[in-house]
């Protein structure tokens, strides 16, 4: 089991490799430069100025020297530093060690998409095994209706009504960002309740709108298990339902939840950069939203590359996750 | 599925029904805009922005966000005045020398940088010296290589010289090189922190800056104007309009750009009316059809004058921009001093563009509705760039248009760098629609000087005309404004009598900022130029610091 591990750890450098050069070529290939906020159609700048300044961003080089520089510098773990007119180091820009952990970005949309992660499972997991035992019934319907609603509905749009109805009608939630003003003046708790009130919005539309999936499969995979053998035979030791379906089906149907939880990591950090920013909130998704927009090419690489990681990351927690609840696999 | 839709519609009509009662407040409430009370300090301006600031070092920003808040925190040597003439800021006067090559300036006394060291002519020569370093990132160098010696007299003043007399340079001084030499000499300006925690002179200081969320900037007592009223100015970062649009109704936001629908519909009501001010001035900024003169069709100027009496620039303005703009004569401006409003207009007039087309030879003569000659027909292909969808709007206002004179127009989009590398720069384009930044000095020689037509410079149309030539060379070498005006005033004139472009429209700039706030004295520069003396009486004030 621990060879299969390593070799699964070692599969993760060229994987990454070979998403970074991808990813470098796909940004290079959109059309604009970083220096086109200072220089297109702007009459105060000469051709020579214009020149100085992308030798300056190694833009005058060919696209495979630049991955190269930028490959070198990624072997000792620097993203280089950001082409917006800062130049801070990307690293500090996602990740910096001065600050309070909330204001890092990556650590703001990684608990976002953590507690909204968690609410999804605290409500996918029942409502699937409530739809499975209760197949065809009403309320079957209604949850699959409602999951279903959930998926369909864009998100930004079911945002904004919802801050329309939260916080201009009722005055209960803030509409955006993070923190109310006075933030630090405020007591411990008060902080947390503060905090509290601003995720409530951002983490109901993710879970609401990510339901869909993992109810879904809980459902389907629900409803093959207790089709099976070892199922009857529980009820026929004449087991009551509640622990025939909580304690033998239950932890078999949930297989596949372990997988797709892997595998959705990537998808939460896309849907970060949407509600980020309607939301306003300071966290990775947003950076690289205006990082794109300005072609600053390192720091979208740096986050990138962060996204790329975490995402195999997670697909191997999910293996060892499988490992560990499967004794079949174990044993393999 | 239909249950689905049924669902949904339901719960939208629900929040729909809620969203139509006008915000909190609304009626009842006794209107903020009719209560004026004595000036008094205190209270914060939060103003939303889309955008995050990177760097508050005026020379070294290129974005509109950054430039905002370092404008509060930065002054010049000169600024403008709300009519565009130049006054003194840092600078309390200057002279210009009578060959217009040398400009004096003579200080200020007794500004202190907010870290309570005296401003002094050293601090100007090293800002000067960091903008011409080739080291430098900077963008705006140009005006400052001009210089052939800058030189400190004493402390408090200053003298340049010039190889040749460059009136735009006066107005270069502002808040570009004004730098703290005790606090920079020998540090890389582009590495250290200064940019994220500068130290300036101007109304208001930085305090906070919470990257991706606010900076807060807190009022300079010390001001050399006098201490602003509002004691902190901040600054909040909602990347969605919409959001912040819904933040100003909750007090989340006190001040903002609206849209056209924004300002046209959203905030007619009651609530708005009582609780907001809403303001309204010309952007610096216009809209054009510009031809490429080389191409054969446009060549003659009678078919150039056609389609400028086949378009109705107020239709466009109406549809395109909810009425909110005004019809462009020429590259200025209205209400602005070099702007003359006494030029050649073109009203829509469909005949009298027939008549011109059909004067220039142009007919059709095979009946297809098509104007045509030598056996060409009239038909041109508009090129515009994606995203900007009042610029899409307008072209094909201006094909419907042009095509009940004879005229058939296709509409190319596309995307912007292509547009410009590939089109634009390499000549091949028969018509554009784009827009430009108008500088409040009014030289545009880089324009429509007939050299000016390299690949990248800005007389991509190829315009040529020797008296404007001569205009632009004059109007730049004097520094006397009377001067100055006769040049821009004929150069209008006969820009509306060749008509290189067809000046569609400027937009207007629609600002929106709550009722509390007083003292906003709009003028063509807009609002904010005097943002230290906006005041909210004191029983109107919203914000306390707590001690």
């Amino acid at each position: 089991m621990l060879t299969y591990l390593f070799k699964r750890l070692l599969e993760i450098v060229p994987t990454l490799l070979g998403i970074t050069l991808i990813s470098f070529f796909i940004i290079h290939l959109a059309p604009g430069k970083p220096t086109d906020i200072f220089t297109e159609l702007n009459p105060r700048i000469t051709p020579e100025a214009r020149e100085r300044l992308e030798k300056l961003y190694h833009l005058d080089k060919p696209v495979i020297v630049q991955y190269g520089l930028w490959i070198k510098k990624l072997a000792r773990f620097d993203f280089g530093e950001s082409f917006s007119s800062d130049h801070r180091p990307v690293i500090e820009k996602i990740w910096n060690s001065k600050k309070p952990l909330i204001e890092r970005r990556l650590f703001v949309t990684f608990m976002i998409n953590f507690l909204s992660m968690i609410v999804i499972l605290l409500v996918a997991l029942p409502l699937g095994i409530f739809s499975a035992t209760h197949q065809n019934s009403l309320w079957d319907k209604v949850a699959t209706t409602t999951v279903f609603i959930g998926f369909a509905v864009p998100s930004f749009w079911l945002a904004l009504l919802l801050m329309i109805l939260f916080g201009v009608e009722l005055n209960w939630l803030p509409i955006s960002q993070l923190k109310s003003m006075g933030y630090a003046s405020l007591p411990f708790w008060s902080k947390v309740w503060d905090l509290t009130k601003h995720l409530m919005l951002p983490i109901f539309v993710s879970a609401f709108t990510g339901l869909a999936f993992d109810s879904r499969i809980m459902r389907s995979s629900m409803l093959e298990v207790i089709r099976q053998d070892f199922v009857t035979v529980a009820r026929a030791k004449g087991l009551p339902e509640r622990l025939v379906i909580y304690r033998h089906a239950f932890r078999n149907a949930l297989l596949p939840i372990i997988t797709l939880m892997g595998l959705s990591v990537g998808g939460l950090i896309g849907g970060s950069v949407i509600f980020e920013n309607i939301f306003g909130i300071p966290g990775m998704g947003q950076l690289f939203y205006w990082s794109v927009m300005t072609r600053d090419y390192p720091t979208v690489m740096g986050i990138l590359t962060i996204g790329a990681f975490l995402t195999l990351f997670g697909n191997l927690m999910a293996d060892i996750g499988y490992m560990l609840a499967d004794p079949r696999i174990r044993a393999k | 599925m239909r249950n689905t839709l049924t669902a949904l519609a339901i719960l939208s009509v629900a929040i729909f029904a809620f969203g139509c009662k006008g915000g909190p407040g609304a009626g009842g409430q006794e209107s903020l805009n009719k209560a004026a009370g004595p000036p008094a300090y205190g209270d914060a301006l939060i103003e939303g922005t889309i955008g995050e600031p990177t760097i508050l070092i005026p020379m070294l920003s290129g974005d509109a966000a950054s430039q905002d808040v370092a404008g509060l925190i930065f002054n010049g040597l000169v600024k403008y005045d709300t009519d565009l003439s130049i006054i003194g800021d840092l600078a309390e006067s200057w002279d210009i020398s009578k060959d217009g090559l040398t400009i004096t300036f003579h200080l200020r006394k007794g500004v202190r940088w907010t870290d309570g060291k005296e401003f002094t002519a050293e601090d100007v020569k090293f800002g000067f010296d960091t903008i011409t370093d080739k080291k430098t990132l900077t963008a705006y160098s140009e005006d400052f290589l001009q210089v052939k010696k800058a030189e400190v007299l004493d402390r408090y003043t200053f003298r340049v010289t010039y190889g040749k007399p460059y009136a735009p340079a006066l107005a270069s001084w502002g808040n570009l090189v004004v730098l703290p030499k005790h606090l920079l000499e020998g540090k890389d300006l582009t590495k250290g922190e200064f940019g994220r925690d500068p130290v300036g002179m101007g109304p208001y200081k930085l305090a906070t800056w919470v990257p991706g969320q606010e900076l807060t900037l807190e009022s300079n007592h010390d001001y050399f104007a006098g201490r602003p009223y509002i004691d902190r100015f901040i600054y909040r970062i909602i990347p969605d309009t919409a959001t912040m649009f819904l933040e100003l109704q909750t007090g989340g936001v006190d001040m903002m750009g609206l849209n056209p629908i924004q300002y046209t519909k959203q905030t007619e009501s009651e609530y708005f009316k009582n609780n907001f001010q809403k303001f309204r001035y010309p952007q610096f900024v216009y809209t054009y059809l510009g031809f490429n003169l080389k191409h054969p069709f446009f060549q003659d100027r009678r078919v150039r004058q056609a389609i400028a009496y086949a378009i109705d620039k107020k239709e466009i303005i109406d549809v395109v921009l909810f009425g909110l703009g005004s019809s462009a004569t020429g590259p200025y401006v209205p209400h602005t001093w070099p702007y003359n409003p006494d030029v050649k207009k073109y009203p829509y007039d469909p005949a009298r563009a027939k008549a011109l087309l059909r004067e220039a030879g142009w007919k059709d003569t095979d009946g297809d509705g098509i104007l045509d000659k030598d056996g060409r027909p009239f038909r041109f292909t508009i090129l515009t760039n994606m995203g900007n969808t009042l610029r899409m709007n307008t072209a094909t206002i201006i094909q419907w248009r042009l095509a009940k004179v004879g005229i058939k127009v296709d509409i190319k989009v596309l995307e912007w760098s292509t547009f410009v590398n590939e089109f634009i720069d390499k000549r091949r384009f028969e018509a554009v629609i784009l827009g430009w930044q108008i500088s409040p000095d009014p030289d545009q020689y880089d324009i429509w000087y007939s050299k000016k037509t390299k690949e990248k410079e800005f007389n991509f149309v190829s315009y040529s005309n020797p008296e404007v030539d001569a205009l632009l060379e004059k109007g730049r070498r004097t520094y006397n404004i009377e001067e100055r005006k006769k040049a821009y005033f004929r150069i209008q004139e006969v820009l509306a009598e060749d008509l290189p472009y067809v000046f569609l429209y400027v937009p207007d700039a629609t600002p929106i900022v709550n009722a509390r706030f007083k003292g906003i004295r709009p003028s063509p520069i807009g609002i904010t130029y005097n943002l230290p003396k906006w005041y909210v009486p004191g029983e109107l004030q919203r914000h306390h610091l707590v001690p």
